[in-house]
This record gives structure tokens, sequence and C-alpha cells, in this order.
């Protein structure tokens, strides 16, 4: 019999491990269960010759490719986006580009100044000392001044613009566009204990050297310095509830297979869009037949991905390609609502540096654009080592018919159901994103680039799983309130994606645990009174 | 006992052929073709849990060729090679796939492409700063951020 605990937190991923490492002072008992275990860099693609190989195998963002025993499958055949994810110690923080940008203060108001979804029950001003705090915590290199967005102060300074953000940053002068050095969580000075980053550039697929925050390396070591008990190898089933209708604790399976119960007196759910909904939804009972915290119906419902149009092309100059961070610009020339474009809401755009030897040989041949037969040796020279490349990522607004539903068949190793997705692509995402193919198609051309591809969608490119157990005010329209605590049970909270009220339009991992941070915070204030 | 290969012979053959046909040697780049004795023992030896959908695109192969490949003149064989292509979904793709990633990690192509012959890990690359005047005109710019009431 586990002895109960006060905090008990499921996943140790972005935000799981924000909310640890901020309740800690607490000195409260806190434990998280995670499904998966420590990562071994050592291990990590970037150490081996067959590393672009791997992207395609055990290192692949899809848990249904990948199938390692900490992932659980996931049914996404009927969306034209599949969900890219990984488990572990550090979750997607793990395997994520480190682009880091913030909801800009708008995102949070859209009801009100666009008349569409709703708008968010905190704002910017709020979020902002969290956002720095996480900054901080992860370690961010940026540079100030963006005069896209309200002033921030990154603590290390950003990334070269390289050969490739150069090329790219030409352009974009060209058309009298935006463009900014990107916030990374990759480090350009020793920072915290991490060394800086010295260009490994396979950096989506786990960081061998350390220099990209995964939370793994930032704030799990500060949280369990602080008495913070992580458990590895624990698949939470369901989380259970007493007689009071409070969460009493959760079910899991330990890392030999064996049924255990955790008690708790508080529960903080931590993971993601999908498998938060997953673990609601599982958590049925009489009590709550329809999935626990799911008064609202909406348990599942608006889940919302970021549809990413990429475009790239080949110039004749060398590009940075493999030999960088993939990610070095933004621009938010497109962001902000300008209704003669068609669509409410906006893009912004992500620039690539390019790509290693294997990925172009495979993604141009599939594209045809590199031949087989004599000329393929000429046509690779051409190509290899000259992309640039951006993605438009696009708002999604949120859809009750875009869902995740327990799959009646499908079952993870441990025999508990698997998620199903059901999404399509909104029509006001499928304009934004066609804006953004032609806009990216100017870029390119003013940077002299030929051979343009498009990849509208990109297939797996489901990263951001945000909105399936959104926050707000009014019980009948939301899953959890203002402060992440869910309406229906006053032990029970939230603190992932899943509570995103709208996507915009950039990438959420610092709003996320920025959002993580500012949740324990309200809990820490509420102490005497936090199940009133 | 002993452990069944991943490919038949003849599968093995028609790998041969087709990979050769994806990309031939080049005297010009002095590089050999994916039919080289050395890529294909890594395609083989590394297959794993490509090793279903490979065997399926090859058995496909085969039926498009009726004989194999090698056997067929060359006029049928770009034709069957095409169609191939074209009818052959995930599974042809991921057999002209592992065609690639092995070709393109060999010591003699990333030689003769100018790329060092290691894994990214520990050494990393070197990448300059650029230009950072380039920025100067978007600094200038005034705040384009959309207040919030």
């Amino acid at each position: 019999m586990n002895e109960a605990v006060d905090v008990l937190i499921i996943g140790a991923g972005a935000s799981g491990a924000a909310v640890a490492w901020s309740l800690a002072e607490t000195k409260m008992h806190i434990l998280c269960l995670d499904q998966g275990g420590w990562m071994n860099p050592a291990a990590y693609p970037s150490t081996g010759r067959d590393w672009e190989a791997r992207f395609f195998g055990d290192y692949s963002p899809s848990p249904n490719i990948r199938a390692r025993p900490e992932d659980y499958p996931i049914n996404d055949d009927n969306s034209p986006i599949k969900v890219v994810n990984f488990n572990g110690v550090g979750g997607s923080t793990v395997m994520y580009t480190a682009h880091f940008p913030r909801l800009h203060p708008s995102d949070f108001k859209v009801k009100t100044l666009d008349g569409v979804a709703d708008d968010w029950p905190i704002d910017y001003d709020t979020l902002a000392p969290f956002f720095a705090e996480n900054d901080r915590m992860m370690g961010v290199s940026g540079l100030s001044g963006d005069p896209a967005f309200p002033p921030t102060e990154p603590p290390m300074p950003p990334l070269p613009l390289g050969r490739s953000g150069a090329a790219l940053g030409k352009a974009m002068n060209k058309l009298g566009w935006h463009w900014w050095p990107s916030d990374t969580t990759v480090a350009t000075t020793d920072y915290e204990g991490r060394a800086r980053c010295i260009n490994l550039g396979h950096c989506t697929p786990a960081c061998a050297q350390g220099a990209k925050a995964s939370t793994d390396i930032t704030y799990w070591p500060a949280a369990l310095r602080a008495g913070v008990e992580l458990r590895t190898h624990c698949r939470v089933r369901e989380i259970t509830t007493n007689e009071h209708g409070m969460a009493s604790g959760v079910v899991y399976y330990d890392k030999d297979g064996v049924e255990q119960f955790q008690g708790a007196e508080v529960v903080i759910i931590a993971c993601n869009g999908i498998g938060t909904p997953r673990l609601l939804l599982n958590s049925a009972s009489g009590r709550f037949p329809n999935g626990l915290a799911n008064s609202s119906g909406l348990v599942g419902k608006n889940l919302m991905f970021h549809p990413y149009a990429q475009v790239y092309g080949f110039v004749e100059e060398v590009t940075d390609s493999n030999r960088a961070p993939p990610i070095c610009l933004w621009s938010k020339e497109f962001y902000e609502t300008d209704l003669s474009r068609g669509f409410v809401r906006g893009y912004a755009f992500q620039f690539g540096r390019g790509a290693g030897p294997v990925m172009e040989a495979v993604m141009s041949e599939a594209k045809g654009i590199l031949p087989w037969g004599a000329a393929h040796h000429a046509v690779f020279r051409r190509l290899n080592g000259h992309r640039l490349q951006l993605s438009a990522i696009c708002e999604d607004l949120p859809e009750e018919h875009n869902r995740v539903t327990l799959d009646p068949h499908l079952k993870d190793i441990h025999g508990i159901p698997a998620p199903k997705v059901d999404y399509t692509i909104g029509e006001n995402s499928a304009k934004m994103m066609e804006h953004g193919v032609a806009r990216a198609k100017e870029v390119l051309a003013a940077a002299g680039a030929t051979d343009i591809c498009v990849n509208c969608p990109i297939l797996y490119g489901g990263w951001h799983l945000l909105g399936t157990a959104r926050m707000g005010t009014d019980p009948e329209r939301s899953v959890v309130n203002e402060w992440g605590r869910s309406h229906d049970v006053k032990n029970l909270f939230i603190v992932d994606g899943s509570v995103f009220v709208t996507s915009g339009g950039v990438n959420p991992t610092s709003t996320i645990q920025a959002i993580a941070l500012y949740i324990a915070d309200q809990m820490k204030s509420r102490l005497a009174n936090l199940f009133d | 006992m002993l452990t069944k290969p991943a490919l038949t012979p003849a599968q093995r053959d028609d790998l041969r052929s087709f990979a050769a046909m994806i990309i031939p040697d080049s005297a010009e780049y002095k590089v050999p073709g994916a039919d080289d004795p050395k890529i294909q023992a890594d395609i083989v030896a590394t297959l794993g849990r490509d090793t279903e959908p490979v065997r399926e695109a090859l058995d496909h192969l085969a039926r498009l060729a009726g004989q194999p490949l090698a056997g067929l003149d060359p006029a049928r064989r770009e034709t069957v090679a095409k169609e191939f292509r074209n009818s052959g979904g995930a599974a042809a793709a991921t057999l002209i796939r592992v065609v690639l990633q092995c070709y393109y990690r060999d010591d003699r192509v990333l030689r003769s492409l100018g790329l060092e012959l290691r894994p990214p890990f520990p050494e990393g690359y070197t990448l300059e700063q650029g230009d950072w005047s380039l920025l100067d005109p978007v600094k200038a710019r005034p705040a384009m951020w959309r207040r919030v009431p």
C-alpha cells in the first residue's frame, strides 16, 4: 500500500515539471508519476552515424511509429494532421525544436477583438511574470526589442543568424516584412550547468549535448533537490473519487506492470491535450458517467493543432542545412487580424535552416524533384545544403467537432483504452494556410529560390495539442476555472495545453509552462481554502 | 537454430537491381551506386522495423515485373519501376527511403559530397554569426503588436 501524498502530479513533461518545481517550496509531499523513464543522452540519435535514419524509427516524432513501451497508440486515422509527441521524463520537451515564442496579448481576447471563439479568463499581463520566470528556468536565448511583441528580456543572446538566417532576412527586407531572431531554449552561453550550443544541428529528436532545454535537465533536477518525488514507468489508468466527489488518488501500473493505488489530497493532470482527456474519459464512474470533470461535456472537445503550411526551395548559395539548430527566425508580419486577407486571426512564420543529406534525399525524392537514374547525382548536389524553408503556423480556432474520444478497440500495452482523434481543418484555418503558402512563395522568390515545394498541412505536424479541457469562468462552457481547478472536482487541477481557450499562432510550450507556474502560484496563495 | 534471413535471395536480387535504378554509380562523382555490396549489406542488416513493409514492397515489385527485375530489358524495367512508384503506397516509400538512408551515410558518398564522416556529436559544427545589420530596418519599425482593451 502506497502512503497517500499531499499532491500527485501525473506527467513529468513541460507543465508537470514546472508545477512540481513551483509547488516544492510548500514542503508538501509531492509525487509525480510518469509513464516513461529518464532519458539517456548517450543514446540519442546524434551520437551515431545513423542519426538521420532513427527519425524514421525509434526517434520518430509519431508515437504510433516510434512505439516505445512508454508510448501509447493514438488512432488519428480520421485526421489530416497526425499527432506527434514524446513520452518520458521531460515529455515532448525532449523532442521539440526549442522554438519558444509566447502567445501575444491579443491571443487572450479573440472574442473581444475579432468576435470569434472566446476570450480567455486570464490575460497576457497576468502571465507575464510567469513567462519571465519560465524563461529563466528553461534558459531562453533571444533578442530584446522585437517590434511585434511587448518588451522581453531573454537571459541569453540569440542564436547566430548563420547563412540561412541572413539569406532569409535579406529576402524579408526586400519585401519590407517583419522578421526577428527566434527566442529559443537552446543555450547560447554556458547557463545553469548547461554548456553553450555547439551546433549538433539534430536538435528536434533530443539534444545529446544538453544545450537544448528539456525539463529533465532544467526543472526536474531543481524539483528533486527540493524534495519532490518522481516515480517513473508508472502509467496511470484512472483517477479515483470518493463519496464526496473529490479525487482520492489514482490507479496505475508500475514498472513491473503491477496495478497500484496511490492516494492523494490533490491531483494535478499534466498529460497534454490528448493524454489529459483520455485520462479523464477513462476515469468515468457511477458518479461521473461521462468521464471525470466533464459535466460541461467539453472534455476532449475543441482540439486545436496549429495546422502548418510549409514551403521550401533551394538557393545557389550554401545554407546552414543540418549544421545548426533548425529554426532561426520568426515573422509576425501576418500575425494580427487583417480582414482584407479573408480570414480572422493570423499566423507566424518560422524559418528553417535546412536539412541533412538523408532527409534531403528522402523528402526531395518523395516530392519528385530528385530524379532516379544518372541525373540523380547532379541534382542532389544542387539541392543538398542549399535548402531554405519556412512554415506558417496557423491559429486554429476551437470547434467542438474536433475532438478526442476513447477508441472502442485500440488499447495500450496495459489494456487501457487509447485515444481517438477526429479532426478537420476549419475554413478559416484553410484560408490562412493558403495565404501563408502564397506569402512564403514570395519570400522564397525574393531569396532567389527555385524548385519550390509545399507541404500543406504538414502531415506529421500535430505537435501542439490544445483546448480539450478549456479554462473559463462558466462551468457549462469550460472544464477548469481561471486558475486551473476543475469546476466539478474541487481538488483536481489541469495544467497542460488542454486548458487553452484558443491556440494563438505560435508554438505553445512557453505559454503552457507559464500557465503551469501561474496555476501553481494560485494554488500556493489559496492553500488555506483551496477546495472552497 | 538459424535466424530466418530478412529477405529471400530473390528479394535481395530485386532490391539490388531496384536500388541501382534509383542511384546508379557515377564515375564523374566517384561514387558507387546503391547496388554496391557494402550499401546493400547495410540495407539488409539495418532493416529492423522496416522489414515487413520492404518485403511487401519487393513482393509487389516482383508481381509487376513477373520475373527477376535484372532480367527485364531496360525499357520494361523503367515501366515497371514507374508503375511501382505510383501504386506501391507506403511500402514502396519505405523501400525507397531505406535505400536512400543507407546510401547517404556511406563513407564514399559522404566524402564525395564534402561531408565529414562522423555523427554530429560530440564535435558539432561552426555556425557563423551572419550580418546582424540586416536587422536594422526591422528595429526601426514602430511597435506593431496589437493592443488589447
